[in-house]
């Protein structure tokens, strides 16, 4: 095979494997700002379950960071196109994210009630919005979005935002959001003691089976939707949306037809099932850390069922379909593939390491006790 | 064709400018403040003094409020490029979006995980791992800075990459060639010492108030000549790779150049340099007095006595030349695109590429560049020449301020050394007022940089006006507002926070008899090292 359809396919994978990262790492985050104000009760269990997260929120944000540059890198018409089309969502996720570092930072530096109380609530929106809408993004790629381009690649798009919040948008979103509930409430598991354990527990468990419920609607959902189908396409002579080549079909159970050539895919559903019922199980029995890894076990399965069902497209168009932007037709050129590769093989296990380091030096039940002797705490 | 409309092409710079010089509030302090950190940290493992370890996590809790929005705003900066244009991101992506994402890769994850344990890992790392965890930050921000800057030295000098009719976007070619740019290197430098002085200042200020208020003296007292040292090195080094920079912009951009020296026509080597001016962008001439030294602008530019700088209406007239070279291509590629086998239009393209962005400055007067009349031309050209006035003055009043921050530090310093600071009460009072000045002078150097570098948003190659996303005017209007609504929350709460922080002061040192709290001020005047020498 031609190395730049290789590279092509590798930069799909490591696109999927970021989103993945996100997911888990960014979501896990999002879940303990989401029921913040639900586990903790009083100011200092608060701030224990803010603690639990602070040494790492940054970091893990950095997912999300990278997203968006690997996305400008690998994948620059995507990046032009679905983040000026998707404009106002998108300012809408960016604003809640940006409060989110400030709430964290700025909380705990004033005693006042009130001013902790509104940076609480802040927490809250910060988190759960931006799920709700990384979630919703999602859902509505499988729908595809209307947009087209002119001769000179200038991209329009023409449908309005608010259809962008359509049932299955939502249903996509409340999928996420369960799904980093589950994942916040087992890293509070992990760490905190008492009540707040207990609280954790109950809810890993409850949005958990709330996941579950969610992703098997959605797959009924996906499986009765309009899909879009690729025939025919050369992979190599793609050189973009205006010259791509083969034919679209957009029928209804579209996106099955990977799963019907490959049946082995529906290994990732079931993935996301045995990961998730069995993470419900040993949570109940006290093995928070496991329950941890079978949550990230189930994301992996959500997004990889999710781009096995759309592979090779990536951002389909509703209203001019041949112009869909699929793995062929998206990607930058080969030398900046090359070089991306390059870079991703060296920092990529640089980074793995010194993050699982971090978490490591991190380990433990953080105390009451120690955050309000150290005034450097959240 | 749909294109961007004034309106959303105005709005969309303004909050570009907007949510990057609000960034660039936040930068510099980290760029240098980390350093500070680590080099009191330093100082801390290597004599184990307790006070050196109070005085990293006083500057350190500083250093976290301000990391804290330098993160949250460079957040939306990351995909400012891809929301708002749209046309440019398609087009320069393949080049520009490869720093973006090593930036993540290699910088900004080690930066910011490591801030985590460097804030929370006090206790549960040995000494020496947490001074290199402060080094690793410092380390991880720097880098941040270089991959950003080789970002931008790509829009204002594009190396590395050759326009690709196919796909009709800049496609890399030589990786060295963007990470290498002359610009590139020489803006980190200059751009990162500027962080260096800001922190500098920014400790030094702090601390010489803390002395005039008598209060926390020890501590003021080693920071004090820790950022002095520090700040006059880097006021040193901001100044000389200024000069770099402006030697750099001088061959790649010179219209640039022309516009930061006001030199409306070609004068003869060596210029000279103009201190004051009043240039009008209207009448394209100085109005009123001009200072100026003979000879001395075309040597501090050039670096050498022969060498002529052009002035602004020969650039016009180049620019002429070159979008009358740039319309055939620019018709061919549309013809190329609309039938990839046809040689003859590839050919045209390939003829004319390097002033196909001449022509899309024209294409904002005349869609159909067939029929653009000679006004048309010529007012395109005229779009090249950057806003003189506003290039001219931010340029002057950044070096204006740079140069008082230089005698700021060289006095501090010198005081410092002699250790008679406590006496120099004048100082002592002004110094909190000194605290804007390197935040001002950042943002003025931004907007030399990035003024000057229009009409282009990447230079000679692709034209502000049509890198700009297809939105309707309402859209920006909404986003516009609310960046402002909630940046200005932002400033206003760190703000207070920071300064709170401040009024609060470090906690006190647990060394020496006194107990903790009951630290009998007066006492600390007995120590010799503070009393004013004869």
């Amino acid at each position: 095979m031609e190395i730049y359809i290789v590279l092509k396919i590798l930069w799909w994978i490591l696109l999927g494997i970021l989103f993945m990262g996100l997911a888990i790492m960014v979501g896990m985050d999002m879940g303990v700002g989401t029921i913040l104000r639900y586990v903790g009760r009083t100011d200092t269990e608060r701030r224990v379950a803010l603690n639990i997260i602070g040494p790492h929120w940054d970091g893990n944000q950095v997912w999300f960071i990278l997203g968006g540059g690997a996305i400008f890198a690998a994948w620059p018409t995507i990046y032009a196109t679905a983040f000026s089309g998707l404009y106002v969502v998108m300012l809408l996720l960016l604003w809640t994210m940006i409060i989110r570092p400030v709430g964290f930072e700025y909380r705990s530096k004033m005693p006042s009630p009130g001013w902790r109380n509104t940076w609480d609530w802040a927490l809250f929106v910060g988190s759960f919005v931006p799920m709700l809408v990384f979630g919703a993004a999602i859902g509505n790629t499988l729908q595809g979005f209307p947009y087209h381009f002119e001769w000179n690649m200038t991209s329009v798009y023409t449908g309005s935002f608010i259809y962008l919040f359509n049932p299955f948008a939502i249903l996509a979103g409340l999928l996420s959001v369960s799904m980093a509930i589950y994942m916040g409430a087992a890293m509070l598991m992990n760490r905190a003691e008492g009540a707040m354990y207990t609280r954790s527990k109950k809810l890993l468990t409850l949005f958990g089976v709330l996941a579950l419920v969610l992703f098997t609607i959605g797959g009924i959902w996906v499986a009765n939707m309009k899909g879009y189908v690729l025939h025919n396409a050369d992979a190599l002579a793609d050189t973009g949306p205006l010259h791509h080549t083969g034919t679209v079909d957009v029928v209804k159970g579209g996106w099955l037809t990977n799963y019907s050539r490959l049946p082995v895919l529906w290994l990732l559903p079931l993935l996301t099932y045995i990961s998730v019922i069995l993470g419900i199980i040993v949570a109940r029995k006290d093995k928070s850390h496991f329950a941890w890894w079978l949550g990230a076990l189930g994301w992996i399965g959500i997004l990889g069922t999710v781009g096995a069902a759309m592979f090779p497209f990536m951002m389909p168009s509703s209203t001019n379909a041949a112009q869909s932007l699929t793995v062929w037709n998206a990607s930058s050129s080969e030398h900046t593939l090359i070089w991306m590769t390059g870079w991703t093989i060296v920092f990529v296990p640089i980074v793995l390491t010194y993050t699982s380091w971090a978490f490591w030096v991190m380990r433990g039940k953080v105390k009451a006790e120690e955050i309000e002797s150290d005034d450097h705490a959240y | 064709m749909q294109v961007p409309s004034d309106l959303v092409v105005e709005l969309s710079r303004a909050q570009f400018a907007a949510t990057a010089l609000y960034h660039f509030l936040f930068v510099p302090l980290t760029l240098g403040l980390s350093f500070i950190l680590a080099a009191m940290e330093t100082v801390y493992v290597t004599t184990g003094k307790q006070i050196y370890k109070d005085m990293t996590r006083f500057w350190g809790k500083l250093f976290a409020i301000n990391f804290a929005l330098g993160v949250a705003t460079g957040l939306t900066m990351e995909f400012e490029f891809g929301t708002n244009w749209s046309f440019y991101s398609h087009y320069v992506g393949d080049v520009f979006g490869a720093p973006l994402a090593i930036e993540g890769l290699m910088a900004f994850f080690m930066e910011s995980t490591f801030v985590g344990l460097m804030l929370f890992g006090w206790d549960r790392l040995s000494k020496g791992m947490h001074l290199a965890i402060t080094f690793l930050v410092a380390l991880g921000s720097n880098l941040s800075a270089l991959w950003i800057l080789i970002a931008n030295g790509f829009m204002q000098d594009p190396k590395g990459a050759v326009f690709n009719p196919l796909t009709q976007r800049m496609e890399l070619t030589n990786f060295f060639n963007l990470i290498f740019s002359h610009d590139a290197q020489a803006k980190f430098v200059h751009t990162s010492i500027a962080g260096y002085v800001t922190a500098a200042v920014f400790v030094v200020a702090v601390s010489a108030w803390y002395l005039h208020k008598r209060r926390h003296v020890e501590m003021a007292r080693r920071s004090l000549r820790i950022g002095a040292l520090f700040g006059v090195f880097s006021v040193i080094g901001v100044i000389t790779l200024g000069d770099a920079l402006g030697f750099v912009d001088g061959s790649a951009q010179p219209t640039k150049l022309a516009a930061m020296e006001g030199m409306w026509t070609t004068e003869k080597a060596p210029a000279p340099l103009k201190l004051l001016a009043f240039p009008s962008d209207k009448q394209q001439r100085n109005v009123g007095p001009v200072v100026e030294i003979p000879k001395f602008g075309g040597i501090l530019i050039t670096h050498s006595l022969t060498k002529t700088l052009p002035g602004i209406k020969e650039l016009e007239q180049e620019a002429v030349v070159r979008i009358k070279n740039g319309i055939p291509g620019l018709l061919a590629l549309k013809r190329y695109q609309q039938n990839p086998t046809d040689l003859n239009a590839l050919a045209t393209v390939k003829a004319h590429q390097d002033d196909l962005g001449y022509a899309m400055l024209l294409m904002r007067y005349s869609p159909d560049l067939t029929k653009a009349t000679p006004a048309q031309i010529m007012q395109a050209a005229r779009d090249t020449i950057p806003p003189v006035w506003a290039v001219f003055w931010s340029f002057r009043l950044m070096i204006a301020l740079a140069f008082l921050m230089l005698i700021y530090m060289i006095a501090m310093a010198t005081y410092s050394l002699r250790g008679q600071c406590m006496a120099q009460n004048f100082l002592l009072r002004i110094s909190p007022w000194m605290i804007p000045v390197p935040f001002l002078a950042c943002e003025l150097g931004w907007l030399t940089a990035e003024l000057g570098r229009q009409p282009w948003s990447v230079y000679g190659r692709l034209p502000t006006w049509i890198s700009a996303s297809t939105h309707s005017g309402s859209y920006m209007v909404f986003s516009l507002i609310g960046f402002t609504l909630i940046y200005l929350i932002f400033i206003v709460v760190e703000m207070f926070l920071m300064v709170r922080a401040i009024r609060q002061g470090p906690d006190e040192p647990h060394s020496g008899s006194t107990s903790p709290h009951g630290v009998n001020p007066n006492a600390r005047f007995a120590h010799p090292a503070l009393l004013p020498k004869e």
